[in-house]
């Protein structure tokens, strides 16, 4: 489906690299006259922005351009906290499963990122500012999880979200017991199977980690002791992540869709001293929200899916909604490249079940998931001191009629609606000179080709001409680009 | 298990749940309805403020301002709500596919690449979860279609079956169902190099050549089978039994070739459309378009062969790299202005609820209003041959009504009232019964 892939993505980065290099001065910039939607303090209307150095340096209704600030006038417009998908597999070069061992925590999804994503821009467009880019569910535990903001244009060491606690994905259920992922022929189905093997494995690594963590805690206490030749203990890659998460310094983003699983984790949790930080997808959350709620876990939920498996059947859309009213912070994520890019819609749906408030189902996707994340310091609503990380619509964000004009990081504006659609007559033409050249290449080395191999043969056989869509150039621009 | 205090009406649903007790009520004894002082969106004209419709023996009695109220009638007073007629969701596998994950709860897609016997009412399950759940967002009347794939990913054969046109409420598919065959499916053979495969989840790639030799073997055989349709069409003409031997594939595909039956061909890149478009015409089929989601691409050739389009969710991303990033949301509009019917389908099942959403979206990117709901509405009616009974609010027709708080497209909006053949129908669905038996959950002790 994704045909002549690779020019794409060259001709892409190149029209939409002057977007990102126009801002990176931000210097002043005040954006004016828009109603806010600030999700701390209400909404403000006739509102402006004042934002100095990427952050939000001033938020009200009776500020003045300073001298020399860039202004963005959002008259008629919507402000809104740049949207944070709290669940995204964007950015990732190739797999987002290392499913081979049952814990694969050795793996860093921060290792794979890949800026030239077009799933990042087309987020992006979407207003979201923010991603929590996690590992696949593939095992009981899996790889670590890295919170990226979605610098388009930036390469990926500028990605990641400075300061944000990395994370490390688990997942119970289905998936890591591989019922609807059967064992490529010939191979041996993978431990475990059920649930109750899914236990075990967690209870397993953490009493293998408690004990290396004991080693190094006994080695790093003689040492400061001032005891001499010490020889330190064999680092373990696959249990370091774990020792983090137990000392706090590593979250834990555990997928899962049943009520009993969820309970387990908890318990496991309990019983090794670390927390759960977010429970993913928690489709059955609402059934023991109480629970989630008491244990200090997030609830990172869908919006309305359900059926899509076993597991889903029970899921409803009043979810997000019940969690919230039983005390549990509560987010609506993505999962996916597009639902990331409606995730303004998704939150909506929870004002229509389980009648949330319009700003509570803002905060489901702003304030929300950037408590989740631990960074409410520094984004998930407009206040003083933030990251200017901001999304700015035509109208009210929450109706299904709004349309993302403009997407600022740090700051700077990183989507533009009107430059995007001004730039597109420059990229077709760009394009068709590209796929032109290739065509005319194509056609000369069959040429070349023919004269070479069969001298003999005539030269009036008629030739088919080439289709538009070009397949017969597309292998050889695929060919050079890798 | 710990006793719990569930409302009596919960302890109920429970019971009635582990007897697969069809979830939905419609009241019985009554026959006629008066929905008064309601905003009126006929779809057959402007909106008529202050309406009544009135509704008689499963029909649309009469709609307008200041019409007499029948004194058996019940009343439904809508001050303050909006009238329209129910939505109708074209491409679906509702009934066919309760859990897409669970191959035991599927019938979507059977073995074989040529199934044109197969008829979806035939499996169509009447109490499936879906349907109350899908009919609570004010989606009234769906069509199943074999072999086809949404967000629940089945993959089908070439001619995939027959389509089937019912009613999201009753107690049997007889009692459901709108019309049996209402379009035989194709899903349109494409030309892909690259493919992901599932079972070893890498991507496979396979010479252009060795790719296009199967294609051409595909559009070869579909050609095949049109053909000896048409033998077999006029072998049963003469009358003999002799001449011929019943087949019910062929038998299956003569109204197709006699132009009396629909194909509803699924395709998405522009080369596979305009193959199918050159297909269908040569072999002079009524076609269809199907997802389309490179439709914008050949827009002419749509209008020129006049050629309706079921699009498929307008929530999707761009079909390739450097499309813009909003095409499929500016499609429906492009389609539209370039004078192509429109109609929107989830081409799902849990999502078909989302119907509304995907034709709002449409609007947002510059769609109108009224033709979105048109596309929602009235659309699908009219390219599958339904228009007599379905679509707007004229007397005659099938009353599949709702009645909203507001723009039925807008994510808030809710479905105050419900009827599917003229029966007033609940809303209450498994979605709803667990939030409510949930909420009533106790703190647990400490």
């Amino acid at each position: 489906m994704k045909r002549a892939l690779f020019c794409a993505a060259v001709l892409f980065f190149t029209i939409c690299m002057p977007v990102a290099t126009q801002a990176q001065n931000p210097g002043t910039i005040f954006i004016q006259n828009a109603t806010l939607l600030t999700v701390t303090h209400g909404n403000i209307e006739h509102g402006s922005i004042l934002i100095r150095d990427g952050k939000i340096a001033a938020v009200g209704a009776d500020l003045k351009a300073p001298e020399g600030a860039a202004i963005i006038d959002a008259t008629g417009q919507f402000v809104m906290p740049g949207i944070i998908d709290c669940h995204s597999h964007i950015a990732v070069d190739g797999s987002v499963n290392e499913g081979g061992p049952a814990v694969s925590s050795m793996a860093n999804i921060a290792d794979v990122l890949n800026p030239d994503d077009i799933d990042i821009y087309r987020d992006l467009a979407g207003g979201v500012t923010t991603a929590n880019i996690l590992h696949g569910s593939a095992n009981p535990i899996g790889g670590q999880t890295v919170v990226i903001k979605l610098r388009w244009g930036k390469p990926a060491s500028d990605l990641p979200f400075q300061g944000a606690l990395p994370g490390i994905k688990f997942a119970l259920g289905e998936n890591p017991k591989r019922s609807n992922f059967p064992a490529l022929p010939g191979a041996q189905p993978r431990y475990p199977g059920t649930r109750l093997g899914v236990e075990e494995v967690i209870r397993q690594a953490f009493i293998e980690a408690r004990e290396y963590k004991k080693q190094w805690d006994d080695y790093n206490q003689r040492k400061a002791a001032g005891e001499q030749n010490l020889i330190p203990p064999r680092r373990n890659v696959q249990l370091d992540p774990l020792v983090g998460v137990m000392e706090g310094k590593r979250y834990v983003h555990a997928h899962c869709y049943r009520a009993d699983e969820i309970l387990m984790l908890i318990r496991v949790a309990n019983e090794f001293g670390f927390k759960v930080r977010t429970f993913q997808h928690v489709l059955e959350g609402y059934r023991i929200a109480d629970e989630i709620a008491a244990s200090g876990a997030g609830g990172s939920t869908f919006s309305d899916w359900w059926a899509y498996k076993m597991e889903a059947f029970d899921a409803i859309p009043y979810n997000a909604a019940l969690m919230t009213e039983r005390g549990v912070i509560v987010s609506v994520n993505s999962d996916d490249a597009q639902e990331a890019r409606q995730l303004n819609q998704e939150a909506a749906k929870s004002m229509k079940n389980g009648g949330l408030s319009a700003n509570d189902a803002l905060k489901l996707i702003t304030l929300n998931p950037a408590i989740q994340l631990g960074i409410d310091a520094r984004a998930g609503s407009i206040d003083v001191g933030k990251d200017a990380d901001l999304a700015i619509y035509n109208r009210d964000p929450l109706s299904v009629y709004a349309v993302v004009q403009k997407t600022l990081i740090d700051g700077q504006v990183y989507f533009d609606r009107q430059k995007d659609i001004a730039a597109r007559a420059t990229l077709a033409a760009e394009k068709q000179t590209l796929l032109d050249k290739e065509k005319k290449a194509a056609e000369a080395k069959k040429a070349e080709e023919k004269s070479e191999k069969k001298p003999e043969t005539k030269p009036d056989k008629k030739k088919k001409p080439p289709q538009d869509d070009g397949e017969s150039v597309q292998s050889g621009v695929a060919g050079g680009a890798r | 298990m710990k006793i719990l205090t569930f409302s009596s009406r919960a302890s109920a649903l429970i019971l009635a749940a582990s007897l697969a007790f069809p979830a939905w009520t419609q009241t019985a004894a009554t026959t006629s309805y008066a929905i008064k002082r309601g905003r009126v969106f006929t779809l057959a004209g402007p909106p008529i403020e202050n309406g009544t419709v009135l509704i008689r023996d499963g029909k649309i009695a009469a709609v307008g301002a200041g019409i007499a109220i029948p004194s058996d009638a019940q009343v439904i007073d809508a001050t303050g709500l909006e009238v329209y007629p129910g939505m109708f969701d074209p491409v679906t596998q509702i009934g066919l596919n309760e859990v897409s994950a669970v191959s035991a709860t599927v019938d979507v897609s059977e073995l074989g690449d040529y199934n044109p016997e197969l008829i979806a009412a035939t499996a169509v399950n009447p109490a499936s979860a879906h349907i109350p759940i899908t009919r609570a967002n004010g989606i009234t009347e769906v069509i199943a279609a074999p072999g086809t794939s949404g967000f629940d990913l089945q993959s089908g054969g070439l001619i995939d079956g027959q389509a089937s046109a019912f009613n999201l409420a009753g107690w049997t598919m007889d009692e459901m169902q709108i019309n049996r065959s209402v379009a035989m499916v194709i899903n349109w053979p494409s030309i892909q190099t690259r493919t992901f495969d599932f079972a070893t989840f890498s991507i496979k790639e396979k010479p252009y050549a060795d790719v296009k030799k199967d294609y051409d073997k595909s559009v070869n055989a579909l050609g095949d089978w049109m053909d000896r349709a048409r033998h077999y069409a006029q072998a049963k003409e003469k009358g003999s039994p002799a001449l011929y031997e019943r087949d019910l594939k062929l038998e299956a595909l003569v109204p197709v070739v006699e132009g009396k039956l629909p194909v509803l061909v699924v395709a998405d890149e522009a080369r596979d459309i305009r193959n199918a478009v050159d297909f269908c015409t040569k072999q002079n089929l009524r076609m269809i378009l199907g997802s389309g989601a490179e439709a914008w691409k050949v827009k002419d050739l749509l209008r020129d062969k006049k050629i309706p389009v079921v699009l498929g969710p307008t929530n999707r991303l761009p079909e390739q790299e450097d499309t813009p990033y909003d095409k499929p949301y500016t499609e429906p509009s492009e389609l539209f202005a370039a004078g192509i019917p429109i109609a929107f389908a989830s081409f799902g099942t849990a999502f078909s609820r989302r119907l509304p959403q995907y034709a709002g979206t449409a609007v947002a990117y510059g769609l109108p209003h009224d033709e979105a709901l048109k596309a929602v509405m009235l659309n699908a009616a009219q390219m599958f041959g339904l228009a007599d009974q379905l679509g707007t609010l004229e007397p005659g027709k099938l009353a599949n009504v709702i009645v909203t708080n507001g723009d039925p497209l807008e994510l808030q909006t809710q479905v105050r009232y419900l009827f599917i053949k003229g029966q007033l129908t609940s809303t209450d669905n498994k979605h709803r019964d667990l939030y409510e038996q949930y909420r009533k959950r106790p703190q647990p002790a400490r």
